[in-house]
């Protein structure tokens, strides 16, 4: 009876508006970045690490102003065949505005200089950890149907206790299962209170922030403060080499040469996407997010799985703030998560609730975050803080559903009654 | 020996006795109705059955023996297995993920086994008739098709009791005759069946015994052939009921609504109406039947301009309204109560009296410039419940707080008390108990002879027949016929499931007792 | 057709769970706020001798001294809460003598000290007024405003630059202008979450979010760059002294026309929601949209005047305290104003005599806990705390019923229950 295929007349604005962005753009890198170099320019992107790899490979040499032309003419040219027949999916649509707009002002702002690519790409890796973290937390509280906006307390609750044990125990392993632990803990509290006490979801979130903040910043002024040596000086997870495998050139340094929380990252990642769409428990989640009334009418036990994806949640988050503390400086600072759980939720909606997507995401949001410091060094003349507030404004683009609706869990905030 | 056996069921809600010391039995390849009223305590027996809502008191037996049903998932473990009455499924899941959710099967302990349960679906499929892709998913498919999930759904978990709960609301006649040809099939295998409803003829037709309840009791129960509609319409609301609406021969004037070639997309973008036209004239009643999901919700929206055109024109007493707000519909005369009264007709949270000027509040008398002119508003408040008989402590209790019939009584209220021309009512009385539908069947006719034009939508075709001076049927967004009042539940149904005008046998148009004419 | 009359379709149960509109509705009574502070403060007060390290040491000779253990304990939370105390009120003692000496010699200086830490708490009450009507604003239309935060950072930029670019005004028109310079960007701030609200159906808690650190990148860049003052921080430059707020008293006393504003303001909010049909489509889009839409009522433009208003009340809040108290803007100057203000929209029941009520609470314990952390060590983050635990206790009342042990005052749906 309902036609469920997409509206033509939609379908058509859409691709249209598609195909204009592409021309202006593609014009953009004409004129902002073709024009203002001069032929003869080279850009030169490092390819290594300068950590002695078993095999180099040479730089990369690129022409600028060609270069630039060619960037410019791909994207009027995609943009043209988007205006007369149009391209099926939206991500390939994205994907070349985004490679080659990026490629294009990278070799634009980096010409006649040289520029570490590999550099870069393997701070977007480390960047991104913690916003994947607190985005995963998000998918698996959300495709239960809890929303959970107190990732960023969760967070520094977690990062706070792991430095803390790290310090006491000296054993940083010990001290990222307390951080898991901790973020467990936290969550269920979440959790008791939207399941338990049906408190609004926001209001719950809203108040895990407050007292993560107020907690936290508590300690570290009364405690920590005064005995950094033995309460708040923990040391660093080492990095890892992973043998052969970050040998390779490129993508060894970038994936292969990271600290144990960066691995485990993209492993739960992958774990979470078999668990979500392959796996009873995850059919059930689900559902319990979907339709809670449907799973429980067939015996899942819709407070129980919101329970455990909740904590579940919370161990991810947990994981996310040891990545502040033993992860990274070894030790606590107060608000040292700096917003990263709220990045983590807009990592979360731009990947459309999917692990993958998810990390997807984290990296954009990390990459936009390691190139403003790189930018700030090339001296490119753009504000960093503009870069900085490019994850929010795309965001906020994708929440209005122009370039690719993201469509939330249907139960996703709202508590279940038998 | 009974298959099931409930004793002595009782339960109680805050301030309602939902279920007062039922007894009920069902012997094995039975089909027994449960029959009574909208609040009757219907729903409320069978999830208690179902394991949903624990009994304050009573025992349930289980062939003789007595069981502790704590959960859905002892109810199945027992070979319970209940078809709701608002599907049970996940919309954008496939048929295979809501069949074996709660109950999957897996590869190696870890990984969903999807193939194993496609094929057990093919095989249920195939033994009882019941037809459907595996692989589709929820969101794409009919009522009807869905409904054919929920009771693979049951019958994947190998239940022998079925519970049907009103399952032939969203169907057409000739759906409900498919319905009931699985339900024989269902008995032919072994199965026993609880079928709820509170239709008599279907009863009649389908059942072997009838339970009838009444506030929360067993008033009496019966055997079809030895009891008449009547009877049991007595039975199910404790006094004689007149079945049919008394009305005057209509007087109808000039025409008030013209639609012409109206198309109108969904809220998610999909044509609903395609190519509708319609008259309505002042001084009739003119009712709209179809299955519901044919596009009906959307023209009254349309019409109220709560959704936009896609094309066409609506011209209400001459004037064009097709780029109309709501607002501008309203001050044209135009009362509307809404399909759904708690969504649309109704905020909650606000007391009466605001309810009571919910279309109205900005203009005089009830505001003067932005000021809210509150002694104003509470005494039209106090008036319109004591001329609406709506019960109610006061008129300052948030509007939640009342019954389902008093509130659709407050939406009356405020949409007939206001000078109006043309009135759209959409599934007037859904829910409600028959003191209620009587007396908005009454209210209705009223204005008609006050001469109002009358817009009636419904999916009840007996509200339809009772209402209406003429009956548009609607299918797939048109128009496809208007019938005289007279018309037959037959003809209705085959227009309604989508034979066209032309193909219908004379033998449909004409009064009769053929199979069709007695399942209502 | 249905069975049940209470919550037959998902439409229809959206109404009956636990949600933003059943917490200035119903069942909710005025003990169960004044419960929730006092036990956030017990709470608090827990917390304070739990982490004292004379008390822990105290309650380890708990054997031997059992006495001194309570004492430890005793003497711990009373320093911590008379100084939080005495320090946003002031000694009662001394306020008395101030006026005694006021009205027999004419010299105020001792009244003056001694009604300090009031005028204090009513100062730090000021932009606590603004920004929780903003929230509750919000609340009444069905929006969760949780970017207070960030539009208060932009009213005070936007006064701020109003404030110290234009010279040589009159008073009475810089000042106005100033308070207006805010608001706009505040409003601004709030309008564009609210439309795409409105216009797309995108969350307004996600985009307010965004919307808060937009605005924090936003101002480090203006504080590093077009509005950074002569020199090495990065502030702002101060305001003209025609944009400032006239202070009542002589310094040090900062309490000023800020104050009465924010009361008006309230008193204006109240008459707009509850007294008006512009206030009677807010709450009934934050009721029920859809009915709303039903009723004629403009969905898009209610829900973007309501974060209009909102985010104009949040950049006010930020114009009073930059206009009336700091007079220049640096980093970090929210510093938490717009979840406070989250706190007190709810705990007064989003009703403006309510927040003005919940604001002066925090005005007095924000304002006392500088003190507290000077003289008895107690981080000024204890606020905070107990503030979250406020918060919790607020949303979720049945804890306080459970543990004073409180009947539901009302099960209001007894005549519509299941059938």
């Amino acid at each position: 009876m309902m036609n469920t295929k997409k509206n033509p007349e939609i379908d058509m604005r859409t691709r249209i508006a598609w195909g204009v962005v592409l021309i202006v753009v593609g014009l953009l890198v004409l004129f902002l970045f073709a024009f203002s170099t001069e032929a003869g320019q080279v850009t030169k992107f490092g390819l290594n690490e300068a950590k002695g790899e078993a095999i180099t490979i040479p730089d990369l040499l690129l022409p600028t102003q060609p270069t630039n032309y060619v960037l410019a003419l791909i994207l009027i040219a995609f943009g043209a065949f988007q205006l007369a027949r149009g391209v099926k999916s939206t991500s390939t649509l994205v994907a070349v505005l985004a490679f080659s707009f990026v490629m294009a002002f990278l070799v634009w702002a980096a010409r006649d200089k040289s520029f570490s690519l590999v550099g870069m790409l393997s701070s977007s890796v480390v960047r991104a950890t913690p916003i994947a973290l607190a985005a995963l937390c998000g998918v698996i509280s959300e495709r239960a149907g809890v929303t959970n906006i107190g990732i960023e307390g969760t967070m520094l609750f977690a990062a706070q206790v792991s430095v803390i044990v790290g310090t006491t125990t000296h054993n940083l392993w010990i001290a990222l299962l307390a951080a898991i632990l901790t973020g467990a803990a936290v969550a269920s509290l979440h959790a008791f209170l939207v399941i338990k006490f049906k408190v609004d979801q926001i209001i719950s979130g809203t108040a895990v922030n407050i007292l993560g903040a107020g907690v936290t910043s508590f300690v570290s002024s009364r405690f920590l403060e005064k005995n950094i040596d033995t309460l708040n000086n923990s040391g660093t997870l080492p990095a890892f080499a992973i043998p052969l495998l970050s040998k390779i050139p490129v993508l060894g340094p970038v994936l292969f040469d990271n600290t144990p929380i960066v691995y485990l990252t993209i492993l739960l990642v992958a774990v979470l996407h078999v668990v979500l769409f392959y796996t009873p428990w995850g059919l059930r989640t689900r559902a319990v997010g979907e339709h809670p009334k449907a799973a429980d009418t067939l015996g899942v036990n819709v407070y129980l799985m919101r329970y455990i994806n909740v904590m579940i949640g919370g161990m991810f988050a947990g994981l996310g703030g040891a990545y502040f503390t033993v992860g990274s400086v070894g030790r606590f600072d107060e608000v040292m998560t700096a917003g990263k759980g709220f990045i983590g939720l807009a990592a979360m909606i731009f990947g459309k609730w999917t692990p993958i997507g998810a990390y997807t995401s984290s990296l954009i949001f990390g990459f936009a975050d390691s190139l403003q410091v790189k930018l700030q060094i090339l001296k490119v003349g753009i504000p960093p803080e503009f870069l900085l507030m490019a994850p929010y404004i795309v965001t906020m683009i994708v929440l209005t559903g122009v370039v690719g609706k993201a469509v939330a869990p249907a139960a996703d905030g709202q508590p279940y009654e038998k | 020996m009974p298959v099931l056996e409930l004793r002595g069921i009782t339960k109680t809600f805050p301030g309602v006795k939902a279920n007062q010391d039922i007894d009920l039995t069902l012997e094995k390849g039975e089909i027994h109705a449960l029959l009574g009223e909208n609040g009757a305590g219907k729903t409320t027996l069978m999830n208690i059955l179902y394991g949903l809502y624990k009994p304050d008191k009573g025992e349930i037996l289980i062939n003789d023996q007595k069981v502790d049903i704590e959960g859905p998932n002892d109810a199945i473990a027992r070979g319970i297995g209940m078809v709701h009455q608002h599907f049970m499924l996940v919309p954008v899941m496939t048929v295979t993920e809501n069949v074996m959710l709660g109950n999957e099967t897996t590869k190696s302990g870890v990984l969903l086994d999807r193939e194993k349960v496609t094929q057990r679906i093919r095989e249920i499929s195939d033994r009882y008739g019941l037809e459907v892709d595996p692989n589709a998913y929820i969101k794409d498919l009919p009522v009807g098709i869905q409904q054919r999930v929920e009771i693979i759904k049951v019958l994947y978990r190998q239940a022998d009791i079925l519970i049907l709960d009103e399952p032939t609301a969203v169907l057409t006649p000739q759906e409900v005759d498919g319905l009931f040809k699985i339900i024989h099939s269902l008995i032919d295998s072994g199965k026993s069946l609880i079928f709820i409803t509170h239709k008599l003829k279907e009863v009649l037709h389908i059942a072997n015994r009838i339970t009838v309840l009444r506030l929360g009791q067993v008033v009496g129960s019966a055997i079809p052939g030895e009891v008449d509609e009547q009877k049991l319409a007595e039975m199910m609301v404790g006094r004689e009921v007149n079945l049919v609406v008394e009305k005057k021969v209509a007087q109808p004037k000039e025409a008030v609504l013209k639609v012409k070639d109206l198309h109108v997309n969904d809220e998610r973008g999909n044509p609903a109406v395609n190519g509708l036209n319609l008259d309505v004239h002042a001084g009739e009643v003119v009712g709209v039947a179809g299955v519901q999901g044919n596009g009906q919700t959307e023209l009254v929206y349309a019409l109220t301009g709560l959704l936009p055109l896609k094309s066409g024109t609506i011209h209400l007493n001459g004037k064009d309204i097709h780029k109309a707000t709501p607002r501008q519909i309203i001050e044209q005369g135009v009362a509307h109560v809404p399909e759904d009264r708690q969504k649309h007709g109704l905020v909650l949270s606000f007391p009466l009296l605001d309810n009571m000027v919910l279309c109205t509040y900005y203009k005089p008398p009830f505001a003067k410039g932005v000021n809210m002119q509150d002694r104003v508003i509470a005494e039209n408040g106090s008036m319109l419940v004591k001329q609406f008989d709506v019960r109610t402590p006061s008129i300052f209790v948030a509007a939640s707080t009342l019954s389902g019939g008093n509130q659709q009584k407050v939406i009356v209220a405020r949409e007939f008390s206001r000078p109006i021309k043309l009135l759209i009512a959409s599934q007037p009385t859904r829910g409600l108990d028959v003191g209620s539908i009587e007396y908005i069947h009454s209210r209705i006719i009223e204005k008609r002879d006050e001469g109002t034009a009358v817009l009636v939508v419904s999916s009840e075709l007996d509200e339809i027949i009772a209402l209406s001076d003429r009956i548009a049927v609607m299918y797939r967004g048109k128009i496809v016929d208007i019938l005289p009042a007279g018309a037959t539940k037959e003809h209705l149904g085959l227009l309604m499931a989508g034979v066209k005008p032309e193909d219908i046998p004379d033998s449909a148009k004409k009064k009769s007792a053929g199979p069709v004419e007695k399942v209502f | 057709m249905t069975d049940k009359t209470v919550k037959p379709t998902p439409s229809e149960k959206k109404d009956d769970k636990f949600d933003l509109r059943q917490i200035f509705e119903g069942s909710y009574n005025t003990l169960l706020p004044l419960l929730a502070i006092f036990t956030g403060l017990v709470i608090g007060a827990i917390v304070i001798a739990g982490t004292d390290a004379t008390v822990i040491a105290a309650w380890k000779n708990f054997f031997q001294a059992p006495g001194a253990a309570f004492a430890a304990t005793w003497t711990s939370i009373a320093t911590a809460y008379g100084a939080l105390f005495g320090g946003s009120l002031g000694n009662p003692r001394d306020i008395v003598a101030g006026f005694q000496t006021y009205f027999s010699t004419g010299d105020n200086a001792a009244l003056l000290k001694a009604i300090y830490p009031i005028t204090e708490s009513l100062t730090t009450a000021t932009p606590y007024i603004f920004a929780g009507l903003a929230v509750a604003v919000g609340f009444r239309c069905g929006l969760f405003n949780i970017g207070a935060e960030g539009q208060f950072f932009m009213g005070a930029l936007g006064s701020v630059f109003v404030g110290y670019s234009l010279q040589g005004l009159p008073a009475f028109i810089h000042l106005p202008l100033a308070l207006l310079g805010g608001i706009a960007a505040g409003a601004l701030w709030g309008a564009i979450p609210g439309y795409l609200k409105a216009k797309f159906g995108a969350h307004e808690v996600v985009n307010t979010i965004m919307m808060n650190w937009i605005g924090f990148r936003l101002s480090d860049w203006l504080l590093n760059g077009p509005m950074k003052s002569p020199g090495f921080r990065p502030v702002t430059r101060n305001i003209a002294e025609s944009a400032q707020l006239p202070h009542f008293f002589p310094d040090p006393l900062r309490v000023n026309w800020g104050f009465i504003l924010a009361l008006l303001v309230a008193w204006l909010i109240y008459w707009l929601l509850f007294k008006t049909t512009i206030g009677f489509e807010i709450r009934t889009v934050g009721a029920n949209p859809d009915a709303a839409k039903y009723a004629g009522v403009n969905i898009v433009r209610n829900f973007v005047l309501a974060m209009v208003i909102s985010g104009g009340l949040a950049g006010l809040s930020g114009a009073s305290q930059v206009l009336g108290v700091d007079h220049w803007v640096g980093q970090g100057f929210s510093a938490g104003y717009g979840f406070d203000a989250i706190a007190i929209a709810l705990l007064g029941k989003s009703h403006p005599f309510g927040v003005v009520l919940a604001a002066l609470l925090f005005g007095v314990l924000r304002g006392g806990a500088t003190r507290m952390q000077s003289l008895a060590g107690i981080p000024v983050d204890i606020i905070s705390i107990i503030q979250g635990l406020v918060i919790v206790f607020v949303a979720a009342p049945d804890i306080i019923r459970w543990l004073y042990r409180i009947r539901p005052a009302e099960h209001k749906q007894a005549l519509q229950s299941r059938g």
